[in-house]
């Protein structure tokens, strides 16, 4: 093997040319995680396809399913690189609710005039999110007190204020539909419906929801654009690599996951469209994902992160700030909670004193379903992303067949503990 | 004549890849104190853990006999039976126990499980007794000195009827005063009959208390001095005693202005806060040149770098940094960095590699400026550096896209040193740059300090090998007790000189 020969000088040919099926043979290693883990979430859909009789890809419980879960998706986001930077954050549900609940007064209650616009709500709402990571995260960051007993802290104390803020057991709402459109909208269709089957009529001279066939042109478009995108930068990717003398995998592969990519988005895309066009939220989401996605791979603060969390003191000695930017690690998570509570808010239409209780613990369970580690240093965004769509579909596909509540819970430890024994166990054959 | 109570005979232990003793004879009278000495890394304490079961029977060859018995060790426990107690240099008391706990953790008296603490502290305060120790049997360990839990630790031995106590480095962290007691105590056993090991390596203290010496050097035996032999010159030139071969590359220094300046540097310790570690240092290196820091375990060299980059080490520091005649701020990582200084820490592992990541990630690191754009990582532009560096530094991995973890030490280390590269400093810092790797590594080290000194860098290496120090450095400091108390050119120093400057605290030795 070229790696056991002797220390001698090494020609560039000897070294370069046996490596390159090594690279691709890592590259593959080292993604099969994610491809494992996309490959499951599938599994687990076509099952639910099967058991729910077909409901699961209807439309409209598509749609139902991302906006149910999309809030956990939000907050994985910034759970991800709280627990990749060696931490863990207990107090985002309870911020959520707090923060639903500020928003449900400032629209609904105190007379703030122009300030209860629900965009300026939403603003000063991020805001405060914003301040209350960088309350949890000074304590964390400059006075090392462990972040599972500083946000535990938080989780008593914003379930408190929220419930005291609605005034004892109360409900504050009706919520303006302007906001409430951020959870249960759908993007306006500026280009205009295609009508492909006109729907039945029935005798008393209405239509029958759900008969016939319209495509959401707007939707359509957006989708095809994505994934157009999505198969330039991936080939552009590619090219720069070729062109600097590298090969990243092998270009079969390369087409299969480009292909397969494309085929699930436009098949959702056209499931969405022929519903009513792309959820407000999902949008949100994806923009949000696609930046975390960016910042984690590209950005030099998220190679920061994951340094910080797979050796704290080595990063430090490396000149990074470390309590910097776990303070800022902590400032994100308030912000995507405050998002997060938001959501919830929106798609309740109203404040209620127990929205978001319990939803730190599915948050936290996504990201690690997603392959992140609790020791830090080790996670991906779209992990959380995919861990947190497998949370989702388990919970709607069970609701769907009528499972018992109190099973759903068993099923889904069972789902977090298998996932992560599986990831226990491949470290230690690796 | 007292009879033979230990007997090591002919004790061979390999590790993958090290022999780290080779046929070594030791040979223990009843009642005497019994002295092994050697240079770090000569094999002392690996002797020590192979005689108390550490190392369990079946892991090393050879015999030991103890009164009189073939012993056959499966762990710490069938020795301490026997009455063979080990402390080692690093305590291994709970801090937040009592010291009654921690004397009878794991053997309390109890019944039922149920401890009886009446008896349990008037045991302990009988034995505190013993070994002049004047605390409250309930006084929390964390809020005793560590010359006080060096005492609570031998009183521990003490409750376990030991026959022979080994004290591996008992001195180490010791003040002069609080040392001068423990070894008084030592010979207060002796008087009661009572057979001791002490491993040292303060000459002055083994010449003080030990009946007989035994030396270790690179894993062998060299000699057994009886108490009429002893000298620390005998000593020395036995610690050391080996010939200095072509292990080093051969360089050519050119040696320039002076670069980097520390004056009168000064550092107390970060938990006790009256601990003064680092007393008033000056050094400089010039441009070119390699200087080295001599010393033993615990001079605070480390202790020294850490504090001049970013205060990574210690409180109330004072001094100067001067890099080309002018102060610079030194006072975190980053400002250190950017002034063009580079620490290269000993301990790769805890402090120098993210080991669940890869070899390239690791090397941009200290310098991810140099692979981005407003903070967007250039992907193919970090490919390169890293592979860049692979090459100069020979990194011996199935591509840049290995994880640190996985490499041998040598390529670990190369990896830290390719990061400090990359970060292009002006003054590199190598700490132990050598520790845990083996030869043909080494040289390769060698070779790069090398290239970095003829490219002009000023670089100091903090090393415990002397023969490495005298190999591939232009001139040596020799710390001791947080002090400069030698500094010679490489070419006048010799092995013996420095540790003479070392145990006699002497400027310049004869």
């Amino acid at each position: 093997m070229s790696t056991e020969s002797a220390p001698a000088p090494q020609s560039k040919v000897a070294e370069d040319v046996p490596q390159r099926p090594r690279i691709a043979v890592s590259a593959l290693a080292t993604n099969l995680r994610e491809y494992g883990l996309i490959l499951a979430l599938i599994a687990i859909m076509v099952f639910f396809q099967f058991t729910t009789s077909g409901t699961l890809f209807k439309p409209v419980n598509l749609s139902n399913l991302v906006q149910q879960n999309s809030f956990i998706i939000v907050m994985a986001l910034g759970m991800l690189l709280v627990i990749v930077s060696g931490h863990i954050d207990l107090s985002v549900g309870s911020v959520a609710g707090f923060i639903g609940a500020l928003a449900a007064m400032m629209m609904v209650i105190w007379p703030l005039g122009p300030f209860s616009n629900p965009l300026v709500v939403s603003i000063i709402c991020l805001i405060v999110g914003g301040a209350i990571g960088a309350a949890q995260g000074y304590w964390i960051a400059y006075h090392r007190i462990p972040s599972f007993i500083v946000t535990l802290a938080g989780m008593l104390i914003f379930r408190g204020i929220c419930q005291a803020l609605l005034g004892g057991g109360s409900s504050v709402g009706p919520l303006p539909d302007g906001f409430k459109a951020l959870s249960s909208g759908f993007i306006p269709d500026v280009i205009g419906p295609l009508t492909l089957i006109p729907p039945t009529v029935n005798a008393a001279g209405k239509t029958i929801m759900g008969s016939g066939l319209t495509l959401h042109m707007t939707t359509i478009v957006l989708g095809l654009i994505a994934v157009l995108a999505y198969a330039y930068f991936g080939l552009r990717t590619r090219r720069k690599r070729e062109r600097h003398g590298y090969e990243a995998e092998p270009f079969t592969l390369f087409v299969i996951k480009t292909l397969v990519g494309s085929a699930l988005a436009l098949f959702l895309v056209y499931q969405f469209a022929s519903y009513r066009g792309l959820p407000v939220v999902l949008l949100v989401m994806g923009v949000l994902i696609s930046l975390f996605v960016f910042v984690t791979k590209r950005m030099t603060i998220g190679r920061r992160i994951y340094a910080m969390g797979g050796n704290a003191k080595a990063a430090q000695l490396s000149g990074i700030k470390t309590e910097r930017l776990t303070l800022m690690v902590f400032v994100n998570m308030g912000v995507l909670s405050a998002l997060g509570g938001l959501i919830i808010a929106a798609r309740l239409g109203q404040a209620v004193p127990a929205a978001g209780l319990g939803s730190e613990l599915d948050v936290i369970a996504a990201v690690f379903i997603g392959g992140a580690s609790a020791m830090g240093g080790v996670g991906q965004v779209i992990g959380a992303v995919v861990g947190g769509f497998i949370m989702g579909v388990m919970n709607n596909g069970m609701s769907i067949m009528g499972v018992n509540v109190d099973w759903q819970q068993v099923v889904k430890g069972l789902v977090l503990l298998g996932a992560v024994i599986f990831d226990v166990y491949n470290k230690n054959k690796a | 004549m007292a009879s033979t109570i230990l007997e090591m005979r002919d004790i061979t232990k390999t590790f993958p890849g090290v022999k780290a003793l080779s046929n070594v004879n030791l040979s223990v009278e009843e009642g005497e104190i019994h002295a092994v000495v050697g240079e770090n890394g000569a094999g002392k304490s690996t002797l020590m853990k192979v005689l108390s079961g550490v190392y369990p029977t079946g892991t090393y060859d050879g015999q030991i006999i103890f009164q009189g018995q073939e012993c056959h060790f499966k762990g710490i426990h069938d020795s301490e039976h026997k009455g063979i107690v080990i402390i080692h240099q690093e305590l291994a008391l709970v801090p937040m126990l009592s010291i009654a706990e921690n004397i009878f953790l794991g053997n309390e008296h109890a019944k039922f499980g149920i401890i009886d603490w009446d008896a349990n502290e008037a045991r302990t305060s009988a034995l505190l007794k013993k070994v002049g120790l004047k605390e409250d049997p309930k006084t929390l360990i964390t809020n005793i000195g560590v010359g006080k839990q060096q005492l609570v630790e031998i009183a521990k031995a003490l409750s376990k009827e030991v026959k022979l106590l080994i004290l591996d480095e008992p001195t180490a962290s010791l003040s002069e005063k609080d040392s001068q007691a423990l070894l008084d105590l030592l010979l207060e056993f002796k008087r009661q009959g009572m057979t001791s090991i002490l491993i040292s390596h303060k000459l002055n203290e083994v010449n003080r208390v030990a009946d007989k010496v035994t030396v270790i050097r690179d894993g062998r035996t060299i000699e057994t001095l009886a108490k009429k032999d002893i000298s620390e010159d005998r000593i020395i030139t036995s610690m050391v005693g080996r010939s200095l071969d072509d292990r080093y590359p051969p360089r050519e220094p050119d040696i320039g202005e002076v670069v980097f300046e520390v004056k009168n540097w000064s550092v107390y310790h970060p938990l006790h806060a009256e601990r003064h570690v680092i007393k008033g240092i000056d050094i400089n290196v010039r441009k070119g040149e390699v200087v080295g820091i001599a010393g033993l375990m615990g001079a605070g060299r480390t202790e020294f770098a850490m504090s001049m980059f970013g205060r990574s080490y210690g409180r109330r520091i004072t001094g100067e940094v001067l890099l080309k005649g002018k102060p610079i701020d030194v006072s975190s990582v980053s400002k250190a960095v950017e002034h063009g200084i580079a620490y290269v820490t000993e301990d790769r592992k805890t402090y120098g590699l993210n080991l669940i990541d890869h070899i390239k990630h690791n090397i941009t690191l200290a310098n991810l400026g140099g692979v981005s754009r407003h903070s967007v990582i250039d992907d193919m532009r970090e490919l390169s550096v890293a592979n860049d560096y692979r090459k100069k530094t020979n990194i011996r991995a199935s591509s840049v896209y290995q994880m640190t973890g996985n490499l041998s030490g040598g390529n670990q280390q190369k990896v830290v040193l390719s990061k400090w590269l990359f970060a292009d400093p002006e003054v590199l810092i190598l700490d132990e740059p050598t520790r845990g790797i083996d030869v043909g590594a080494k040289y390769e080290i060698y070779t790069i300090i090398a290239r970095l000194a003829a490219e002009g860098k000023a670089i100091v290496v903090i090393s415990s090998e002397m023969p490495e120090l005298l190999g591939i450095t232009d001139r040596i400091y020799v710390m001791n007790e947080g002090r400069i108390v030698g500094e010679m050119p490489a070419a006048d120093a010799s092995q013996e000189k420095i540790m003479r400057a070392i145990v006699r605290g002497e400027g310049k030795a004869a």
